[in-house]
């Protein structure tokens, strides 16, 4: 925010200066702003009746609950699918290839009301798969699989989209010689491609978690809005709004922001412990060779 | 170990990277696979190592098949361009790493490291990541860790082609020193002619995916066995004339072909080497500009560069508008104390004809 504090040496010009006013008061009004209304408002009537409205009304204890275990399930779905399509991509050339990256950009081009239509033509009653899905008494619309599919849909570019140009810098090179080398397939990737790549792919997860946890448009249309059955965070906000029940929808929304804000600051920790653990094991590695050395001497 | 290819074709798409390539090593040889990029040379090596598998052919270690063997299983020793070092480990984990994957026990994997580490003169850098290592430790990293795997064949890709000139000569006497030590069969890849040579017990040279011909450093520059060979080899003045009853002429100088007999004229390349080339001032000698004796050429110099221990003449010919370029030595060159413009007198010592598709005339 502050240039001068970082370069003592430069003092920032005018245009310099007028910039960073400028991103200061658009960051302040679209986003600090917002965000601490959010909680003004949550926390108009006290900490108590916050945490009534989320504890004593069964409909937004579930609607949390729903939203704590379709996220994760969404993002596992798409971490599998982002590293097995990364890797495909990165370390392949096929016929269709630029064609298969440009469709894992589908999902940001297309408006997420229109994807939960589509798994509803699809999945739905009247759908394609619908006499299918009746036949086996399995229920994907307006139930917890069609959550999933939905949120897994617009999440869907997020991990291989971080981890293509990742796995193209670093190059088949290593992989190779860790084949020559000896090693298997799974302790290529367990050893070289996962390390390599677990910055970026940590990148990708907390970023597909925050949208997964937010997703409205196509969660809306797949769940039918249900109170207490399908209703996520973000419908049941809604929903609690279009009642008028303001402080109510506004607790919901400040768990739902503060949820983003941890995600945040789990990213920043959890970068934190894996580079000290990282020098915690070169640490102990150097006392292991000293004395495998002087073992080897004596 | 002896490695005996067969027959080895493979095509990327429409390109031809290699053409029916047979070649065999012998156990315990040093062999350089010299040619220009494109050549085929690096595909050859990867398909050795079995991280590339060919379209045709059979490939034997020691009389087995290995084609179809997984890289995995190859015992093979591979020596990336660009090191392909574990950029997440440090430089003892990866020279480990082939012993990891084999379960060898901890202790084991620590003696062999360190006297690894010893063998490549790294002691004591065992902690280092590989981006805190110059280009020519990473190199012996990568040579540590090719060699713990204690491999029947050790293959290089361009081993010194990422280093600076120095270094590069260093490395190259090492290595060489290594491997009469442990006498292990490589092969190496290298677009460089001195490296070959400096380095190779036998060099094959490839262009076009195919081994233009294959032999002693000393075999290959002094029979150059096609015209590929004797332009790649380098520093050779190129000249078209033509050939007929055992004789070839360059400007008018006559060059002994006894290979082509006949009365029949047909188009030749001479090839002259600047260094087999003799220069004097064009007045010191009476230049035989006449008639049918005529032994030498006479030229303008045009410019003079220093090239290592040799002064490089251009020069250019009266009659011809192509430059001729003459080796001699600096203090030689002190001696004649040649400016620009003058007027020299060259005469070929050895010269070498080469007539195209000459293996369909006779």
């Amino acid at each position: 925010m502050k240039p001068s504090t970082r370069h003592p040496a430069t003092t920032p010009t005018p245009i310099a200066a007028a910039l960073v006013a400028a991103a200061v008061a658009i960051i302040g009004l679209v986003i600090v702003v917002p965000l601490v209304s959010v909680f003004y408002e949550a926390f108009a009537e006290g900490a108590a009746a916050w945490w009534a409205a989320l504890a004593h009304d069964p409909d937004t204890r579930h609607a949390i609950w729903l939203s704590l275990t379709v996220a994760p399930v969404a993002v596992v779905i798409n971490t599998v699918f982002g590293v097995a399509a990364a890797w495909l991509v990165a370390r392949f050339r096929f016929p269709g290839r630029s064609l298969l990256i440009s469709f894992f950009d589908v999902p940001f081009s297309v408006s997420p009301v229109v994807a939960g239509l589509a798994l509803v033509l699809i999945f739905g009653r009247q759908g394609l798969l619908g006499p299918t899905l009746a036949w086996l008494d399995w229920k994907v619309i307006f139930s917890w699989p069609g959550l999933v599919l939905a949120t897994t849909f617009v999440t869907l570019p997020l991990v291989v989209r971080e981890l293509i140009p990742v796995m193209e810098s670093i190059g088949p090179d290593e992989e190779l010689a860790a084949v020559s080398l000896g090693a298997n397939g799974w302790q290529v990737f367990t050893r070289i491609t996962l390390p390599n790549i677990r910055w970026a792919l940590l990148h990708g997860i907390v970023l597909a978690n925050a949208r997964a946890m937010g997703e409205f448009g196509a969660v809306y249309v797949v769940s039918g809005h249900i109170a207490g059955a399908t209703d996520t965070m973000p419908l049941r906000v809604e929903k609690l709004f279009q009642e008028y029940r303001t402080p109510a929808s506004m607790a919901v929304a400040s768990v739902l922001a503060g949820l983003a804000l941890v995600t945040l600051v789990a990213k920043f920790i959890i970068e934190r412990r894996l580079e000290s653990e990282s020098r915690d094991l070169e640490v102990a590695r150097s006392i292991d060779e000293t004395t495998g050395l002087e073992a080897a001497r004596s | 170990m002896n490695i005996h290819i067969r027959n080895i074709s493979k095509s990327f798409g429409a390109f031809k990277a290699l053409d029916r390539v047979s070649l065999d090593v012998p156990a315990g040889g040093l062999l350089a696979l010299l040619g220009p990029s494109g050549s085929g040379k690096t595909t050859l090596l990867r398909i050795i190592a079995g991280l590339e598998s060919p379209d045709e052919g059979v490939i034997e270690e020691d009389g087995q098949d290995v084609t179809e063997r997984h890289a995995r299983q190859r015992e093979v020793g591979f020596v990336f361009q660009h090191y392909a070092l574990f950029r997440h480990m440090s430089v003892f984990e990866n020279i480990a790493f082939g012993l990891r994957v084999r379960k060898v026990a901890n202790a084991v994997i620590h003696e062999k490291v360190n006297e690894l580490l010893h063998l490549v003169r790294l002691d004591g850098l065992g902690q280092r990541k590989p981006s805190q290592l110059s280009g020519g430790q990473r190199q012996r990293v990568a040579l540590a860790r090719a060699l713990a795997i204690r491999p029947k064949i050790l293959l290089l890709d361009e081993p010194f082609g990422a280093l600076d000139a120095k270094v590069r000569v260093e490395l190259r006497q090492w290595l060489r020193r290594l491997h009469d030590e442990i006498g292990m069969t490589s092969v190496f890849v290298t677009h460089d002619q001195e490296e070959a040579f400096e380095l190779a017990d036998e060099v094959v040279v490839m262009n076009h995916g195919k081994i233009e011909q294959r032999g002693t450093p000393d075999d290959v520059f002094d029979h150059p066995a096609t015209p590929f060979v004797m332009d790649f080899l380098g520093n050779v003045n190129v000249f078209h004339g033509r050939v007929e009853n055992g004789r070839a002429f360059w400007h008018g100088i006559p060059i002994d072909y006894p290979d082509y007999p006949h009365a029949q004229a047909r188009e030749a390349c001479v090839y002259l080497r600047p260094h087999e080339l003799d220069l004097v001032r064009a007045n010191d000698r009476a230049a035989g500009t006449n008639g049918s004796g005529q032994r030498s050429l006479l030229a303008n110099v045009v410019r003079l560069t220093r090239n290592g221990a040799v002064i490089r003449v251009a020069c250019q010919p009266h009659n011809s508008i192509g430059e001729l370029h003459v080796d001699i030595p600096a203090d030689a060159a002190r001696d004649l104390s040649l400016n620009p413009g003058e007027q020299v007198s060259i005469t070929p010592r050895k010269a070498r004809v080469f007539v195209p598709d000459l293996e369909y005339v006779i």
